[in-house]
């Protein structure tokens, strides 16, 4: 049984949704403990999947792009806005190879995701190991949190 | 019960049967591979991004080969979801080897979440191509 490891869910900012996207999401596991299935999803046709996470004064961007040069990554920002663009080229093999499996896939992606508040674009940092892309971006001023101390 | 739903539950049983048992608790996932085959050797290729060189397990008995590796979750306690589109688990898949496999010079190379495992066949299996002699 071949399952890719992609989540159906569609990115989605709004907490409301959000509570029910993680239901869903705990339901698909227990079905599949059901069945005895190994985890399981439909692919979304997405490349590459992102995860956005979120500290007081950074957000932490994701991304699953396995076996990319760093050079052929493309990444620019602007306001709340963040593009990832790139060209995943798989090597020619042998010439006389025979396939027998070819799931991995190939070919130029593009995506845009917006940020719940706006970014200090100028202070992003890029990060790519073992397949992963890694994005610190820290939070425009105006979008920190402050702590505002009670007087007595 | 139809004779094709019989097949079909035993072929889903025994598909059960081969998932081996995970002593760690957390989701694991299959891997997207490529494998193509040369007269010299078998390549499989498997995206496992995420997974660092020491978290990788390839384990080869009873002809059977598992691979088998651990992304950790990168994320730090103080951090939020606000986008989740991949969860971090295991990547695990098993391959059945035939006897042509020369065991002994199995080379694996992970670099960028990409494995590459180099299977050379033994020396007898190779091809030859056997020229006909007229007089």
């Amino acid at each position: 049984m071949i399952v890719r490891r992609v989540w159906p869910a569609r990115p989605t900012f709004d907490s409301s949704l959000r509570d029910f996207d993680q239901l869903r999401r705990d339901m698909l596991h227990m079905f599949d403990a059901f069945a005895g299935e190994r985890e399981s999803a439909t692919p979304s046709g997405v490349f590459p999947p992102i995860n956005i996470t979120q500290d007081n004064d950074h957000f932490y961007l994701r991304a699953e792009i396995p076996g990319i040069a760093a050079s052929d990554l493309a990444i620019s920002a602007l306001r709340n806005h963040v593009s990832i663009s790139g060209k995943r080229e798989l090597p020619k093999e042998h010439e006389r190879a025979s396939y027998h499996r070819k799931e991995r896939a190939e070919g130029t992606f593009n995506r845009t995701v917006a940020l719940p508040t706006g970014v200090d674009s100028d202070r992003i940092e890029a990060h790519y190991a073992d397949g992963i892309l890694t994005l610190v971006l820290p939070k425009a001023a105006e979008a920190k949190p402050r702590q505002i101390v009670v007087k007595t | 019960m139809s004779n094709e739903t019989r097949a079909d539950m035993q072929r889903s049983e025994s598909a059960m049967a081969n998932v081996p048992e995970q002593t760690r608790p957390g989701p694991v996932y299959s891997p997207a591979v490529d494998i193509f085959e040369t007269d010299a050797a078998i390549t499989v290729l498997a995206d496992m991004p995420g997974v660092k060189p020491d978290q990788l397990e390839i384990d080869l008995r009873d002809s059977v080969l598992t691979l088998k590796g651990r992304a950790a979750s990168p994320a730090t306690t103080a951090e939020t979801d606000v986008l989740r589109e991949y969860e971090t688990g295991t990547f695990l898949r098993q391959f059945t080897l035939s006897q042509t496999i020369d065991q002994a010079k199995i080379d694996a190379h992970l670099s960028d979440g990409v494995l590459r495992l180099e299977l050379p066949k033994v020396e007898r299996a190779k091809p030859r191509q056997i020229t006909v002699r007229t007089k």
